[in-house]
């Protein structure tokens, strides 16, 4: 009777990872079928060859390669500024005593709920009045902008639970804040600041939105705007289109794979504290 | 007067203050301005007139617009909540202690990190009705006599779009659940199960009950989320067919970027703001989400 209860679980847990898993594999092999097999039905579950010649389309017919470097470029640099500010002010809220913090953290929080949508008409009107639309700034500044409360979050957690004495002992010693700040919290976070530039990383890899809007020019599109731009007026090529799409998942599976403990932190930090 | 900590502390805040000011609040503030005026993209340099509440009017008197609100109102309520109680389920499985728990931990990630509009693509091509895997599987186990056509007929479309971002977001919320599991003490457990509870009993007296600050913080976090859903709708039905599938977000970019009618479009803007806001309002004063702390 155990045991069939213990089976029945692990049917359950095959059938999740099935679930879950299958996509990934489905966008995989489309990838590699030629489109005659695409579209047959019913649909095969191996593909009959290996047929690589989709990866050679998703850069001829549009300049993937660019797509590829824009987003890496975009995802760097908002990560960069996201932990150059957000560390700053999380430590200013878990290490110093000053009063607003309360205040500081409800308007962060505040940020985290704002609909994109709700600021993207004024955002393009100021975007265009200084000129820069099609721009990588016109994404960057958005996309800290919302991955700021995520980071100060995360950052503010990690910050807490560093041990207080180690910055009586610096303080004892003639160390200054920032000092204090630079030289012994930062590189005891290191796992902390990791996490939280692998979620933002992410977060601002897949935006849409603000991409679709913001850049209207071809060669400054980032990849999931560019995506949408393969189908033709007539057809789907939808092995080109999914070999586009293993080119952006299989980083983003290797990422979630290799750090998956420290990005699982990173989402529930302090969530479990409420 | 500040003290030097206090005063430091600001200085290390201001610049994040100062972005988050500039490129989230001003511009809530500026939207609000452009939709109490006519502004046609094409026509800018004939003026901006000022129209007071009369693009308010035009939005609310657009059938349109209801339906677009309830089709989100729709979306965001059926999928948080199946998003909840599968999640809730999953997040159970996955605190068993089993062989192959680490496996189930990790492999729910990849929906959560796949980039909307590739799952949006893949689920329009699973979707196909004449080549679409969906069909063919529900064909195969005679779960059905003929094809279905799911992302074109309007009953359907919503609900193909609603199960596409259950798949997408159910293992966030459960990994946010599970995180909630693994706080409370084994030994209340232990003491339940000594007084005769049963499991069952245990889970709806001491786990649910438990369990409900952070259920409440990830359902916020969820609702918000669906209720702004962008991404997807685009992709997989643009809106349709007809209408059926566009929502406040999708509208609101047609009107911005296809009519180029800012005046409405800010103004529509506007209303999912104060939606967003009242969502908010009722998880954290009225059912007591604590997301402050957060």
């Amino acid at each position: 009777m155990k045991l069939s209860a213990r089976g029945l679980l692990y049917l359950l847990i095959g059938f999740v990872l099935i679930l879950m898993l299958f996509p990934f594999y489905w966008i995989l092999v489309t990838s590699l079928k030629t489109s005659g097999e695409i579209f047959s039905f019913p649909p095969t579950l191996f593909p009959k060859g290996l047929n690589w010649a989709n990866y050679l389309s998703v850069f001829t017919r549009q300049p993937f390669h660019i797509y590829l470097k824009n987003s890496f470029i975009v995802a760097s640099l908002t990560t960069l500024f996201c932990l150059l500010l957000g560390s700053l002010a999380a430590y200013a809220l878990a290490r110093l005593r000053f009063k607003g913090k309360g205040l500081i953290l409800s308007i962060v929080l505040a940020v985290s709920m704002f609909p994109p949508i709700a600021i993207v008409s004024p955002l393009f009107l100021m975007l265009k009045h200084f000129h820069l639309l099609n721009t990588y700034p016109a994404l960057i500044f958005p996309y800290t902008t919302f991955a700021m409360p995520l980071t100060i979050w995360i950052l503010t957690s990690f910050f807490k639970q560093l041990p207080a004495e180690l910055e009586e002992a610096a303080r004892v010693d003639g160390c200054s804040p920032m000092v204090t700040f630079s030289k012994i919290l930062l590189p005891l976070a290191a796992p902390g600041v990791f996490t939280c530039a692998i979620l933002v990383f992410i977060s601002s890899w897949n935006e849409f939105l603000f991409a679709l809007t913001f850049t209207t020019s071809n060669l400054m599109r980032t990849v999931p705007v560019g995506i949408t731009m393969y189908p033709g007026e007539y057809e789907m090529p939808w092995g080109t289109i999914f070999a586009a799409a293993a080119l952006v998942t299989i980083p983003l599976i290797a990422l979630v794979l290799l750090f998956q403990r420290r990005i699982v932190s990173g989402l529930t930090a302090g969530a479990v504290k409420g | 007067m500040l003290g030097a900590e206090a005063r430091l502390a600001w200085l290390l805040v201001s610049p994040a203050l100062f972005v988050i000011a500039l490129i989230a609040f001003y511009p809530v503030f500026r939207a609000f301005l452009i939709s109490l005026q006519r502004v046609q993209l094409q026509f800018i340099k004939f003026g901006q007139p000022f129209v007071g509440l009369g693009n308010y009017a035009q939005v609310l008197t657009d059938d349109r617009f209801w339906n677009a609100l309830g089709n989100t109102g729709l979306f965001t309520f059926v999928t948080v909540l199946f998003e909840f109680l599968l999640g809730l389920l999953l997040a159970v499985l996955m605190n068993i202690p089993l062989k192959g728990r680490g496996v189930l931990r990790a492999s729910v990630l990849i929906p959560w990190a796949l980039t909307t509009v590739v799952s949006a693509i893949m689920w329009q091509f699973m979707y196909n009705d004449q080549y679409g895997i969906v069909n063919a599987l529900l064909l195969r186990f005679h779960l059905i006599a003929e094809p279905i056509i799911w992302l074109g007929k309007p009953s359907l479309a919503l609900i193909s779009a609603m199960i596409a971002d259950i798949w997408k977001t159910t293992p966030f919320m459960a990994l946010l659940l599970l995180a909630g599991l693994q706080v409370i003490p084994a030994d209340i457990y232990e003491a339940a199960r000594i007084d005769g509870t049963t499991p069952l009993q245990a889970f709806f007296r001491i786990t649910l009950p438990l369990l409900k600050p952070a259920i409440l913080v990830a359902l916020l976090f969820r609702a918000l989320d669906a209720f702004r859903v962008f991404d997807l709708i685009f992709v997989l039905t643009g809106g349709g067919p007809g209408n059926s599938t566009e929502t406040l977000s999708l509208l609101t970019y047609i009107k911005l970027f296809r009519e180029f009618d800012f005046g409405v479009g800010s103004a529509l803007a506007v209303i999912t703001f104060i939606c967003v806001v009242l969502i908010s309002y009722v998880f954290i004063k009225v059912l007591g989400a604590r997301a402050g702390e957060v």
